[in-house]
């Protein structure tokens, strides 16, 4: 263990940033529930219909959880706030415990570290370290911001110290899958499909057989029942949990040679595909595994939307200022909620755009597009390639929010027509899409180390969609927002003429980070 | 025919660092030049420069007979470039990227692809995140050589590479020169670069600071003498141009310049000689000349910053 201490305020200091964000973040997603819940009904009878109606809704207890006291402040944040919670932990663990353990064995600067006066578990230690205090971090600002809503103190601490204990368990998983696998793709996959698996779990046992949602961290959480009858129990299983994933992960740890996983690498192919003969050929091999995990993840979160979608008007009953969030004056609920279901897919989908956008650069930081441009391919071809496979993919991944959304309509309402319809209006958004990826490539093109900044691009997007109208944001600074220029379907009537003049934005902007890298250094 | 390689009076800077100052260069067809250089004197800058990844700050670069950074495409086709620092797609095999890079040149020969592939004892069913640095570099050096092109620019190829691979390496060189074809190789390597190459090029703080034949170099270099005479040859002492003379009764060692060695035998000659060892400069001892403290330095006008 020697060295612990010295690599744990190295690592703390390496992810001062990280830490702050992800656990903000977090927080922000209990508070902004209680904030948002506490003005949205006039009166208590409003709310009691309101909660009755999401009671008896199962997609939505599917999607949060089981369905308690739904009519109180506490109850509502609980509900909605426990499963997301839960995962935004997850896959902060998941992250922190990756890039110091398995990505840093991965580079081989591991190697150089524990050549140095480092005890062979102190890398692993102080990366559990890191991922401890986030999560503790983290659930002591979930509870203080609750209590400072206000809200009921012990239940407060409940639901902070049972997120930071989920927190934790995801730790010990993620620690396991980085004894296993051999690269942290990989890892990230592992611990990704446990937590997906948690979640889906509960969601099964919440509408179904109760006795799954034990099954799951997740659900252990939610049977805390915070603000409705607080039990501390299901706690106990938590620390059970990631006590035995810890104590595994070390068990591990002990039993492999670093640089090693459990499972060995298989061999592949000894010759190229013959797709793989181009700089297209190889964009879309490096980014189809992405375009397809982002395609499913849509596609199931159009469906969860979908689900519900017809259901809109029962949802927001009588309470005006939920009808005012849908739909600006007048115009049909349902309508409304699928126009604000689409623009969240877009949202999401703008995820991978930039994503994807940014890979060009991950690919000359890496050393690799110098192999390549030291061929016959050109700068213009080779970054067209990525440009393509950018615009392709960001297509599919939008497509397929909307014919998830669709779908589900159709099995819901019965309207077949359903499916080509919502695909077709989720893909309206497609050039405001283009243009956070558009930006991206017009940062990585005069200025490559500073490209992720365009992440900034798409919280503007958000923060002007969601809070534009509650912060009364002037009309400028809504218009710098690629969203605000498209037409809001299927509220408002498709305009072509905005759709292209957005699509020559995008077009505009990747045309600059063209020009700057044919211009500029490579490498 | 043009020469492969045209550089004059080449000029690149980085922020504050000078990394190519006025740089020389000049490689003539179906020749191996060797490119030597201590670590930062320019070596991958100028290879980089070439391969119009870097835009050149001044002076002339030509490669192939075009402009590097406006045809950089167009004449990538006619040459394979084996990086210093291999640096592979980790989800592809070896054998994915030996094609990959193959075909984007324009083609693989698939028959010299599998016998370089065996020669250089290389699985190509690999992950590249599996591969040691040497086993990378062969992934490497099989994609460059297994293309047929004219001119091959090599950058410390061989660095993680085991002496057995080594020589396998300089086999397939000395089949490329058989070929006509021409070989910029930059290596830390003397052993190699002595073997392989026809002419060499020392280049210093981003500058060229001797050029020629090995042979040529030598002429500007001492040789090594060792002998065991008849009689002492006290005459060896006064001679111009005998250096570090150590004598112990019969047995002499000395360094004499090329230009007295004719007249320092002689002198041998008259004392009788019983065996004699005579030592050509190492190219090593070339490069200490230009970089060591222990020999003088006639060749430079001024001292070059580290």
């Amino acid at each position: 263990m020697t060295g612990t201490g010295v690599l744990l305020r190295t690592f703390l200091r390496r992810d001062r940033w990280l830490l702050l964000w992800w656990s903000l973040g977090g927080t922000l997603l209990y508070w902004s529930q209680a904030a948002s819940v506490k003005g949205l009904y006039a009166t208590q009878a409003e709310f009691d219909r309101a909660a009755a109606l999401m009671e008896s809704n199962a997609a939505l207890i599917a999607m949060a959880g089981p369905a308690r006291a739904l009519n109180t402040v506490g109850g509502q944040v609980t509900w909605q706030a426990t499963a997301f919670g839960a995962i935004v932990v997850g896959l902060m663990s998941m992250f922190i415990v990756g890039r110091h353990t398995r990505a840093e064995e991965e580079s081989g600067r591991d190697e150089l570290l524990r050549a140095g006066v480092v005890g062979r578990r102190a890398p692993m230690t102080a990366a559990l370290g890191v991922a401890a205090i986030a999560n503790l971090l983290l659930g002591a600002l979930v509870t203080l911001s609750l209590v400072s809503v206000p809200l009921a103190v012990a239940d407060s601490v409940a639901l902070g110290v049972g997120v930071a204990l989920c927190g934790l368990v995801f730790t010990g998983v993620a620690l396991v899958a980085a004894q296993l696998t051999t690269s942290t793709r990989s890892m990230y996959g592992l611990t990704g499909l446990v937590i997906a698996v948690s979640y889906g779990l509960r969601a099964v046992g919440d509408v179904g057989n109760e006795v799954l949602s034990w099954l799951s961290p997740i659900g252990w959480y939610q049977q805390m029942y915070a603000f409705s009858g607080l039990r501390w129990w299901p706690a106990l299983l938590l620390v059970a949990a990631a006590g035995a994933a810890l104590l595994a992960s070390y068990a591990v740890f002990e039993r492999r040679d670093i640089g090693s996983g459990v499972f060995a690498a298989k061999p592949g192919p000894a010759r190229a595909h013959p797709s793989l003969a181009s700089s297209w050929g190889l964009a879309w091999r490096l980014q189809r595994g992405t375009v397809i995990g982002w395609s499913l993840g849509l596609l199931v979160t159009g469906l969860s939307y979908g689900s519900i979608g017809n259901d809109a008007g029962d949802l927001m009953g009588d309470s005006e200022a939920a009808r005012d969030m849908m739909v600006a004056a007048g115009g049909d609920l349902v309508d409304g909620f699928f126009a604000m279901a689409m623009t969240l897919l877009a949202l999401l989908a703008g995820g991978f755009a930039i994503s994807s956008a940014l890979r060009p650069r991950g690919e000359e930081d890496a050393g690799h597009a110098e192999a390549v441009l030291a061929t016959g391919e050109s700068r213009t071809r080779w970054l067209l390639s990525q440009v393509g496979v950018t615009v392709v993919g960001t297509a599919l991944v939008l497509g397929s929010g909307g014919l998830g959304l669709g779908v589900a309509d159709a099995l819901v309402a019965g309207d077949g027509g359903a499916v080509g319809r919502f695909t077709w209006q989720t893909l309206t958004w497609l050039p405001a899409v283009l243009v956070l990826a558009g930006l991206t490539r017009l940062l990585y093109g005069f200025v490559p180390r500073y490209a992720t900044l365009a992440w900034l691009g798409l919280g503007y997007a958000v923060v002007v969609l969601m809070f534009a109208e509650i912060l009364q944001l002037p009309d400028w600074v809504r218009a710098v927002s690629p969203f605000e220029h498209l037409s809001r379907v299927p509220v408002e009537s498709f305009d072509v003429g905005a759709f292209a003049a957005v699509m020559a934005a995008a077009t505009l902007l990747s045309l600059g980070g063209w020009f700057a890298l044919t211009r500029r250094d490579v490498g | 025919m043009t020469a492969p390689i045209e550089i004059t009076g080449l000029s690149k800077r980085f922020g504050a660092t000078q990394a190519l100052d006025g740089l020389d260069l000049t490689v003539a067809p179906g020749e191996v030049h060797g490119f030597l250089g201590p670590n930062g004197a320019g070596k991958s800058t100028t290879i980089r420069v070439l391969l119009g990844l870097l835009r050149k700050d001044g002076g002339e670069a030509r490669l192939l007979g075009g402009d590097p950074w406006h045809d950089a495409a167009a004449l990538h086709r006619r040459l394979a470039y084996v990086p210093g620092e291999v640096n592979l797609w980790p989800n592809l095999t070896g054998g994915e990227v030996i094609d990959l890079l193959g075909r984007l040149r324009g083609g693989v020969d698939v028959r010299r692809r599998d016998e370089l592939v065996d020669r250089f004892e290389l699985d190509p069913t690999k992950r590249a995140r599996s591969y040691s640095k040497g086993n990378r570099q062969k992934v490497a050096l099989v994609a460059a050589l297994a293309s047929d092109v004219e001119l091959l620019l090599l950058d410390e190829p061989t660095s993680g590479l085991d002496p057995l691979m080594e020589a396998v390496f300089q086999d397939c060189v000395d089949d490329v020169k058989r070929r006509g074809h021409t070989v910029l190789l930059s290596s830390h390597i003397l052993a190699e670069v002595e073997r392989l190459c026809d002419r060499v090029s020392i280049i210093r703080g981003g500058r060229n600071v001797e050029s020629g034949t090995l042979a040529e170099l030598r002429h500007l270099t001492r040789t090594s003498v060792a002998a065991e005479l008849a009689a002492g040859a006290p005459e060896l002492e006064s001679l111009a141009g005998v250096h570090d003379l150590v004598a112990e009764g019969p047995r002499v060692r000395f360094e004499v310049d090329t230009a007295a060695l004719d007249e320092a035998v002689g002198v041998l000659h008259r004392a009788g000689v019983r065996t004699l060892t005579a030592t050509p400069p190492t190219l090593e001892e070339l490069f200490l000349r230009h970089y060591g403290d222990q020999l003088p330095e006639p060749a430079d006008p001024e001292p070059m910053p580290a």
